[in-house]
């Protein structure tokens, strides 16, 4: 705990125009990412969790107002200025998204792609780029480099791709790679190829990562620690290792308990009733508290603060870790 | 043009109108008047359209004159008026007839897809070859001076405008899950197509409609400037600027100005609204 | 209740489904697992009837459908028979269809019945999958996703199907709706005695709707068996990599034999 943070989201909250008129997408964003560590920000359609990565680049939609802070080894992101929200974004951080195909010209090939970063943005000369691309892309699992260097996106598939982009990520040298789902579009078998490319590579440049996705058991499996959002806030926040068995929030336990399960046979799928809302429609209270089992009337009232109340975790939530029958008939 | 996605339809109501919207708005409103006038014209026109003056010949502007008058003292005012119908009446049947045919042909070809789509797509092909205007003036040449024939010969010269872009969306339409949907349950073709296809196809095809008429005014009246439509006395725009031509030279443009002008503001007037068109009904990338 | 025996699909020189063979008890329920590409979505459409099988048999209730196009009216017997549910909620609804009307035109083109009783058998098929009056006068883009899908569902039962295919019905859902699902659909089984036929790519989600499974690669069958002794201890070497790559508790991603050469 003595070294500061490489990033650092303190009481994020981001307005957007929602048809003409500023609402509150993202309320309340905590969370700190350490040199070298990851962190999954864990949430479902609506969360903002999107939005929040999106903050951490700068790369805000239009019209959109950031309150509380943003900071990037120890610097304000929101408040760079342009020229250095630039170098910033080349050189310090790098980003892999959902969909590849989305994010490469179709009109040019891999080799381009690849090569142009380096050469336009840093400076290196396009020997030394190239040689460099080929060996990050052996790095990736993509040993015909050259051939696949003189192909265009369209020949590729979204597994080979991905690893194009992580390739194109990592030779920028970031200091915290920002993943946006990247394996969401992915088959199971490559999505595992994909988070072991990710993470081999990680663990080799000593790289942060910021690691966005609905899926709490691949974020506990490949991070240090899982915040979880709901709705725009960042819910629960604790060490991966814990998520099961230690989450006190009824927002995570009920995401764990609905999740089909491969290997558990008995185990019983409980759904969580109502849909996951978007920041901008919560009710005063908690933004749970119309589909949490455990609802009291000042869940309704007020909203919760994130406190600690879980050794080396935070909740916010009046009611942590909900007691059961027999635990509620003791404490009366 | 591109097909544009469908996907964003009309979601009604905006709390403040931005200023692209009232140009679409107001050039709606110019439409409006202009097809007002295409109906009762005649009952509007302050003169009698025909009506020739030898003592007024080429008169300015005046208190009965509002335009003045034409080389042979005909009220200009009362024939720009009287003429809208005939010059916008050609065109809105090139409109009409190409648009019912166009959507039906896409219709089919995107339903049947394989040899019949290759067909129709080829044939459109050619037919886009051609240009449309030459087409007309050669019929119109062939089968002597009149409308009917240059008005068949556009409307069949347009299809591809309007087939071609509600083919691409129908394809599109044509493979979404709902269609297969309502063919697993059983729902007759035809229910299929007038149910949910066409009014799904509907906002496309009347953009492309709107922006078309612009272009078939235009043709039509190039087809009466050659002579070989409307014929004299009738007033029609295009007939009118070729009237006046001769007296440009002479200083006294104001016949060829106005039925010009009168052109130009409708031409301008459909498109603006088929550009507004698309992006309300079409969504913004349209 | 459904038999599909050597069933294959070839497009060009390319074999997307290479005889697959399987049977579906009546009111039984059984999942095709397999990545993309591994030819599911073919078969289930093969089996419903969207695309013409290049070889093989299909038989539901005994009987097969004829070749060619069919007539409107033998579709609808068809239609009585299988059912499917798409993928996209998205475009899996007509979006300018009120949802309650793309429900009562279902029911409309399936049962003869006087406009009382058919707005009462609209709202029947609206309460079985959950939804409610005023969701079904909205139009699909004002309802979320997993609503969307349970008004395809409730259009699809309306056919009174015997056989209900769901495409990858789930995948696109959050993972808390996702759940809700599943679990429509394991009361929709008791309820109206439908058999389901399953296809996913989530091995997770099997264990909750079906007894059988069918793991496809490459157009062709694996493995197929009971889903806990398939789950438990599979036997193909492709079921038991899909297995390992779903991310659990103590899960580390690894690479396994390089597909980059693909």
């Amino acid at each position: 705990m003595s070294t500061p943070p490489l990033l650092r989201i303190d009481a994020l909250g981001i307005d957007l125009p929602v048809d003409g008129e500023p609402r509150t997408v993202v309320h309340r964003v905590d969370l700190g990412i350490p040199e070298g560590a990851a962190v999954a920000l864990v949430g479902e359609s609506g969360s903002g969790k999107s939005l929040t990565a999106r903050s951490v680049l700068g790369l805000l939609p239009r019209g959109a107002h950031v309150h509380g802070e943003v900071l990037f080894a120890g610097e304000s992101v929101p408040r760079m200025r342009p020229e250095r929200l630039r170098t910033f974004r080349a050189s310090e951080v790098a980003m892999v998204f959902q969909d590849p195909r989305a994010h490469i010209n179709p009109a040019r090939g891999i080799g381009d792609f690849l090569i142009e970063g380096l050469t336009t943005a840093r400076g290196v000369p396009a020997a030394e780029a190239s040689r460099k691309v080929t060996a990050i892309l052996r790095e990736v699992g993509i040993p015909d480099a050259d051939r696949r260097m003189r192909q265009r996106p369209h020949e590729l598939s979204g597994g080979l791709l991905q690893r194009v982009m992580i390739a194109a990520a990592l030779a920028a040298e970031p200091r915290l790679l920002l993943a946006d789902e990247p394996t969401t579009a992915l088959d199971v078998t490559t999505q595992e190829e994909v988070m072991a490319i990710i993470g081999e590579a990680r663990r080799a440049r000593g790289l942060a990562m910021l690691f966005i996705t609905h899926d709490l058991e691949l974020a506990a499996a490949v991070c240090d620690r899982v915040p979880v959002m709901y709705a725009g806030t960042t819910v629960e926040e604790l060490p991966a290792d814990r998520l099961r068995g230690r989450a006190s929030h009824p927002y995570t336990r009920a995401l764990l308990a609905s999740r089909p399960s491969v290997s558990d046979a008995g185990a019983e799928l409980r759904s969580i009733p109502g849909r996951p809302l978007s920041g901008f429609e919560v009710p005063d209270g908690c933004a749970f508290s119309d589909r949490c089992p455990h609802v009291r009337d000042l869940c309704r009232n007020e909203r919760p603060e994130p406190g600690g109340f879980v050794e080396d975790g935070t909740a916010a939530c009046h009611f942590p870790h909900p007691l059961t029958s027999e635990e509620t008939g003791s404490h009366a | 043009m591109t097909t544009a996605p469908l996907t964003r339809t009309t979601t009604g109501r905006t709390k403040r109108t931005r200023p692209r919207d009232r140009l679409t708005l107001g050039a709606g409103c110019v439409v409006a008047l202009f097809v007002l006038l295409a109906v009762f014209g005649p009952l509007l026109a302050p003169h009698d359209p025909n009506a020739v003056d030898p003592v007024n010949v080429y008169a300015g502007p005046s208190a009965t004159h509002l335009l003045g008058t034409d080389d042979t003292g005909r009220d200009l005012l009362s024939r720009l008026i009287a003429g809208t119908r005939a010059s916008l009446a050609a065109p809105a049947v090139v409109v009409v007839v190409s648009t019912v045919l166009g959507t039906l042909l896409a219709l089919t070809a995107a339903w049947s897809g394989g040899w019949l789509d290759r067909l129709v797509s080829g044939a459109l092909d050619i037919v886009f070859g051609f240009p449309g205007l030459i087409m007309a003036v050669l019929v119109a040449a062939v089968f002597g001076a009149g409308l009917t024939a240059p008005v068949v010969a556009l409307s069949i010269a347009y299809l591809p405008l309007i087939t071609r872009v509600v083919r691409a969306a129908a394809i599109k339409e044509r493979n979404l899950p709902y269609v297969s949907a309502l063919q697993l349950l059983g729902a007759p073709t035809a229910r299929i197509w007038l149910r949910h296809l066409l009014p799904n196809l509907l906002p496309l095809v009347l953009v492309q409609a709107t922006i078309g008429f612009g272009y078939a005014l235009l043709d039509v009246a190039a087809i009466s400037f050659l002579g070989l439509g409307d014929q004299p006395p009738d007033p029609e725009w295009g007939l009118m600027v070729s009237n006046g031509a001769p007296s440009i030279l002479s200083g006294l443009p104001q016949q060829s100005l106005y039925a010009g002008i009168a052109i130009l503001i409708v031409v301008v007037a459909f498109n603006l609204l088929g550009t507004g068109l698309s992006r309300r009904l079409l969504g913004e990338n349209a | 209740m459904l038999e599909v025996r050597n069933l294959r699909k070839e497009f060009g020189d390319f074999v997307a489904v290479d005889e697959v063979t399987f049977s579906l008890p009546a009111q039984g329920s059984l999942a095709i697992v397999g990545e993309s590409g591994s030819g599911k979505t073919t078969t289930a459409r093969m089996i419903a009837g969207l695309e013409t099988p290049s070889g093989g048999h299909i038989a539901v209730a005994g009987a097969e459908p004829a070749p060619g196009r069919p007539r409107s009216r033998a579709r609808r017997a068809r239609g009585r028979q299988i059912q499917m549910v798409f993928q996209d909620p998205y475009s899996s609804l007509d979006r300018h269809q009120r949802v309650g009307d793309a429900v009562a035109e279902a029911v409309a083109l399936h049962q003869d019945l006087p406009a009382v009783r058919r707005r009462a058998r609209v709202a029947e098929l609206l309460d079985l999958v959950g939804l409610d009056d005023r969701q079904a006068r909205s139009l699909p883009k004002a309802l979320s996703g997993g609503q969307r899908q349970r008004v395809a569902i409730a259009r699809a039962l309306a056919a009174e199907p015997r056989v209900l295919i769901l495409d990858e019905a789930i995948a696109a859902l959050d993972v808390s709706i996702q759940a809700q699902i599943l679990a429509l659909l394991a009361r929709l089984r008791t309820e109206t005695g439908t058999a389901l036929l399953f296809i996913t790519h989530d091995l997770g989600a099997v264990r909750y709707v079906s007894e059988e499974v069918l793991v496809m690669q490459a157009g062709r069958v694996v493995e197929h068996g009971p889903v806990a002794t398939v789950l438990d201890d599979p036997q193909a070497p492709y079921t038991r990599r899909l297995i390992d790559s779903i991310p659990k508790p103590g899960w580390k991603p690894r690479r396994r034999g390089d597909k980059g050469a693909d």
